[in-house]
């Protein structure tokens, strides 16, 4: 399944991601990282959860009112099975427990204060997720 | 009050950020990971812009404040040995990123645009993060019974 090359949309997109990050910090002094903001409102929740649920409420809202209000298309294209997306989910979310983060806490947050461990912990995981995908498309799905 | 309000603020800017940038689209994800095939450069561009913003601000608010606006202290992890759950995990979480298309971030938002994939991926991943939960605790109470 091809998608074309955005180079000017996930800039923009990227530099919004930054300011929600620089942002949290300031406001909240806590890193952004997806899964642990997640995981603090999963029972037993954090003691602060109410920031958390507010922010995993913004971040579902704010899509679904742009495209509500016809101000942007959002592409949506799934290449995988529904077994993938569950096998791929459970997988990302022990891995992610196990590791301390994901793209968000270890990749942009932790990188951006060259955090010796996000710095490990993004080339280990960008490293598998690429040979992971050359695995399923070339190897497997040849 | 002030910091629930703030918090939906900065939720949205993240949500915008990732419906905006194409990192909640499995397919323009796996097509940056997938060198051999159909390769879609525009991740790159996302990861680059989003920690040059978060490099510079970071340093500006750690040089401007000594504390945070809505809370007592800045909550910033202090560990720094390199561990075998860091490395394993981070490996692990890899293999799902490639499997799924979706990371954690990229998932959560596209959540009210009306797909089933996302939420049976959310599910799924919701409990992973329960069973490694409850594992680790374990591990942690055979450790020191």
């Amino acid at each position: 399944m091809e998608t074309a090359f955005t180079p000017y949309a996930s800039l923009i997109g990227g530099a919004l991601i930054g300011l929600a990050s620089v942002m949290l910090m300031a406001s909240h002094g806590k890193i952004a990282g997806m899964t642990g903001i997640l995981a603090g409102v999963i029972p037993p929740a954090a003691d602060d959860w109410s920031w958390r649920l507010a922010f995993l409420a913004g971040a579902i809202g704010a899509p679904a009112l742009l495209v509500a209000l016809g101000v942007m298309e959002i592409p949506f294209q799934v290449p995988v099975s529904t077994a993938a997306m569950v096998v791929g989910g459970l997988v990302v979310g022990v891995g992610a427990t196990y590791g301390g983060g994901c793209t968000s806490g270890h990749g942009v947050c932790g990188m951006a204060r060259l955090s010796p461990r996000s710095i490990v912990a993004t080339a280990v995981f960008m490293a598998t997720t690429f040979a992971t995908v050359y695995v399923v498309r070339h190897v497997i799905g040849a | 009050m002030q910091k629930t309000v703030s918090a939906l603020v900065i939720g949205a800017i993240f949500g915008a950020g990732i419906a905006i940038s194409g990192m909640g689209n499995p397919a323009k994800v796996l097509n940056f990971f997938d060198l051999a095939g159909s390769f879609d450069p525009s991740l790159i561009l996302v990861m680059v812009s989003a920690l040059a913003v978060t490099a510079v601000g970071y340093r500006l608010v750690f040089a401007t404040r000594s504390s945070p606006l809505c809370a007592a202290k800045f909550d910033i992890p202090t560990k720094r040995i390199i561990d075998a759950p860091l490395v394993a995990g981070s490996a692990v979480f890899g293999i799902g990123w490639g499997i799924s298309g979706f990371c954690p971030g990229g998932a959560i938002p596209m959540l009210g645009l009306g797909n089933v994939e996302t939420p049976i991926f959310t599910v799924s991943m919701i409990a992973g993060i329960v069973a490694a939960r409850t594992l680790r605790q374990r591990a942690v109470r055979l450790a020191t019974a």
